[in-house]
């Protein structure tokens, strides 16, 4: 923990009232916060607490209703992107803009006014890389870097511009912790070289780690500033939620009983030009317990996910047997009615059709529990079904009767894994089952996963969020280029140990590792 | 300075409200072409929109063009709904009349209702069967099936004609290409003697009912809708895209095939090289102006067909080429794809600011 740079009290930014009013939601309302030179300041809030719109006027893309920005001590109004940029903002999003075929030069060249010089620019982007710790190759193409190197990407990208204020949202969400130390080192850097940072996220402890001071946002009000140095996770989080984070109970596993997913030598060549190759995978789920798959995201988790829920059926038959059945060829829904219940990754456009009602939505996998008369479908049936799936899973909306892509990110997670449970499925697979829900939100869900298994279900999760894991898994894998790892008991294990495992390395005995380390 | 600006959600409202400012669009479109001819516009109004349907007679021809346009959307609007495109009704149609004009001929001599009904029977068939060939292509090849069905129509067309004018040909017509009169146990009964309005419109709003209630209460018009909306939601849920393909093109088949066996079975009375008036396309036309909603295809259908009967009005007391009914037609269509935007951009008239 370090105070912030010399020059300590000059103020870079400054927010002054800021309101911002949305046809349906006051998005942030009287928002003020002040970050000086060389602060790393870290906003910390539940998903729809208005961190990301607070962060969209300072770099332009909205306009405040009322408040002023001080930027430097000069009231400014940002009208564009463009214009944060000239002003010295820079900001890396959590999606990531980046052309997957062009390389990484032609993507920094096109973000740059005018027309750089690419050799230049290839000079420009080594030099900067290095001086950071961010390795990346200015030639290689986009659509081959992990995540990790496509957040470099995002972060060289901006520091070429030589921000004097970087905006990070959520950066840390998919990287490795080997990776989030580096990108802490990096951050570190920059802030004592002074230039500002403001640091999106709702993970207490990198917060605690890394930032200088936190403005906590709730409901689109600050509702305190601290330095997280001299906070608790328990003060911060009562901050941001209102209350005390909830911690799961996760009860000792009972016995275990049948196998309930069984996976042998499960191999698939990859349909996308960029995907990952399956191969040999094996495992086996059991009820009552829950498998946690750990991995970088692109190591395979959309293959094995795509092949696990049925969507892109596979040849053998007997690679995938869900509750005794030989399943490998089978469709989602034949899947579905053998027991198998599945939370897909993306809620918007895959697991709940936007446009349409929570009730229809319901309708999606539901069907089979006996919601269709002569094919006809039975309207209070299905939205009784909605309803409870709404009460029992503490869903905010406005009823039934209202569209998917009303709801909150966190809250249509809750609808979807609530309709899959209501489900009574024997085998729950489970796609990052709280990517970006708020904290108070990710805690039922995870309550919720733990209840299931202890009433017998067999679960699998595959999650790029260690902690989360590690919260929830009783045995834990790692998936690495394709291939599965053995799973280890939870007790057996550690962050560390699965942490090195990701980078495809389990197959040295313990001193390669201590070497690798 | 007018700008657009992104919706935050999509306007219900005017999703609605664009048909109907398309159809203002297209009114005034229609008096400026008529003032740019150099006729009276709002006597070119008259004769277009109003006279048509000035009399019962008038308004039973309506109802008669009406027909095909009502029963081909809204088996289009099936497969629209699930972002199956049949552009190909209109071969559908010819080949629906091409099959119940040859159980027509065939029981030339028959009484009885056997008739008629194996007339629809084959009419439907014989448009699956069109709609069957960019089906199976799609599934089995992965086909466009926009261009292997607007392709078709084309030799839909090139067949009816070799047809008329060999095979089916009127041994005792002169040489004219048409078939031999049909039968009266080959006609559609008509529903009023002063008319020539037929059962064929019992069918149509019988098939606009029966739509409704596939798409708004079955669950496979449920499944074809979140296809439409989200295909990879309907591959979550296991819906199978494949057969959604089969269902949307052959609904469309099925009822372009019917319509084209109404037309040879009703005011026709006989195959000829011209089954159909272009019903096959307007029909396309209808279906997106009614919003893929057979209420509003009720309604489209017969603003589409006043289009046809205006347009020859115009021809015969304004001297107006037989294209007119063609130009109100697709300027209606481009309205309403421009009136669209604002279901998803609002107009700002903001000034610039400096």
């Amino acid at each position: 923990m370090t105070t912030a740079a010399d020059g300590g009290d000059e103020l870079r930014l400054e927010l002054n009232g800021i309101t911002k009013i949305y046809p349906s939601v006051i998005a942030n309302e009287d928002v003020s916060l002040a970050v000086k030179r060389g602060e790393i300041h870290a906003v910390l809030g539940e998903n729809g607490a208005g961190k990301s719109t607070l962060m969209k006027m300072i770099y332009g893309v909205a306009k405040p209703d009322a408040g002023e920005m001080k930027w430097e001590g000069e009231v400014v109004h940002v009208e564009n992107p463009a214009h944060a940029r000239s002003l010295g903002i820079g900001m890396v999003f959590q999606h990531f803009s980046l052309f997957e075929t062009l390389n990484v030069v032609e993507n920094v060249a096109l973000a740059l006014p005018g027309n750089p010089d690419l050799n230049k620019l290839a000079e420009q982007i080594t030099e900067v890389s290095n001086r950071y710790g961010l390795p990346v190759d200015p030639q290689r193409l986009v659509h081959a870097l992990s995540v990790g190197e496509r957040q470099r990407v995002e972060i060289i990208r901006c520091l070429l511009q030589n921000p004097k204020l970087l905006i990070m949202d959520e950066p840390t969400s998919v990287l490795t912790p080997q990776a989030v130390r580096k990108l802490f080192d990096t951050l570190r850097q920059l802030a004592a070289e002074g230039c500002s940072i403001l640091y999106i996220s709702h993970k207490l402890d990198e917060i605690q780690e890394l930032c200088h001071v936190a403005t906590v946002l709730r409901d689109g009000k600050v509702t305190g500033d601290c330095i997280p140095a001299e906070e608790t996770p328990k003060s911060m989080a009562s901050l941001m939620i209102g209350k005390e984070l909830p911690v799961p109970e996760h009860s000792v596993p009972g016995e275990l009983g049948e196998v309930r997913l069984q996976l042998n030598r499960l191999s698939r060549v990859s349909d996308d030009p960029f995907g990952t190759d399956l191969q040999d995978i094996e495992l086996e789920v059991r009820s009552g317990e829950i498998l946690g798959i750990a991995g970088v995201s692109g190591n395979g988790q959309q293959e094995l996910l795509y092949a696990l829920s049925g969507e892109e059926p596979l040849n053998d038959a007997d690679a995938i047997v869900i509750c005794g059945k030989s399943s490998g060829r089978d469709q989602p829904d034949r899947r579905r009615s053998n027991g198998m219940g599945f939370v897909p990754e993306e809620r918007l456009g895959r697991g709940a059709v936007p446009r349409m009602s929570l009730t229809e939505n319901a309708l999606l996998t539901a069907h089979q529990a006996g919601m269709l008369k002569h094919g006809m479908i039975q309207f209070d049936k299905i939205a009784a079904f909605a309803r409870k799936c709404i009460a029992d899973f503490n869903v905010k909306c406005g009823g039934e009767e209202h569209a998917a892509n009303s709801l909150s990110g966190g809250n249509l997670q809750k609808f979807i894994m609530g309709r899959e449970i209501l489900l009574a499925p024997k085998l729950l697979v489970v796609a990052q089952p709280t990517w970006g829900v708020d904290v108070g939100a990710a805690a039922f869900i995870r309550q919720e996963l733990i209840d299931l298994r202890s009433g017998g279900a067999a679960i699998l999760v595959i999650s790029e969020e260690l902690e989360e894991l590690f919260e929830i898994s009783d045995r834990i894998a790692v998936i690495a280029e394709g291939r599965l790892s053995p799973a280890k008991q939870l007790a057996d294990t550690n962050i560390d140990e699965i942490g090195v495992w990701m980078s495809g390395m389990w197959e040295q005995p313990a001193a390669g590792v201590a070497a690798h380390d | 300075m007018i700008r657009l600006e992104r919706r935050p959600e999509a306007s219900q409202v005017m999703s609605y409200a664009s048909p109907l400012i398309a159809i203002l669009l297209m009114l005034i479109g229609g008096l400026l072409l008529f003032a740019f001819l150099g006729k009276n516009p709002l006597e070119g109004f008259k004769v277009f929109f109003i006279n048509p349907v000035s009399d019962w007679y008038g308004v039973s021809e309506l109802f008669l063009k009406a027909t095909p346009l009502m029963l081909i959307a809204v088996g289009l609007a099936v497969g629209f709904r699930a972002n199956v495109w049949n552009i190909g009704a209109e071969g559908q149609l010819i080949v629906g009349g091409i099959a119940a004009s040859a159980v027509a001929l065939y029981f030339q001599e028959a009484e009885g209702a056997h008739v008629l009904i194996l007339m629809v029977i084959a009419g439907g068939i014989g448009g699956m069967l069109w709609a069957a060939i960019p089906a199976f292509l799609k599934t089995r090849f992965n086909t466009n099936e926009i261009l292997v069905s607007l392709m078709l129509v084309y030799v839909a067309q090139l067949l009816v004609s070799w047809l008329v004018h060999g095979p089916m040909m009127d041994p005792d017509g002169f040489n004219f290409p048409q078939s031999r009169m049909f039968e009266d146990s080959a006609l559609l009964p008509l529903l009023s003697e002063d008319s020539r309005l037929n059962l064929a419109f019992v069918f149509a709003l019988g098939a606009l009912l029966a739509g409704y209630i596939f798409m708004f209460r079955s669950f496979a018009g449920f499944q074809m809708q979140v296809a439409g909306y989200a295909r990879d939601a309907a591959r979550y849920a296991g819906f199978s895209a494949k057969r959604m393909i089969w269902i949307g093109l052959l609904s469309g088949g099925a009822m372009a095939g019917f319509a084209g066996m109404s037309e040879v079975a009703g005011p026709m009375g006989q195959l000829t090289e011209h089954v159909s008036s272009n019903y096959g396309f307007a029909a396309i036309i209808v279906a997106f102006v009614a919003r893929l909603n057979p209420v509003g295809i009720f309604f489209a259908s017969l603003l589409m067909a006043l289009l046809y009967l205006g347009g020859e009005q115009a021809q015969q007391y304004m001297n107006l080429p037989s294209s007119i009914s063609n130009v109100f037609q697709g300027m209606l269509l481009m309205f309403l794809l421009g009136s669209d935007v604002l279901i998803n951009y609002r107009v700002s008239w903001k000034e610039a600011r400096v």
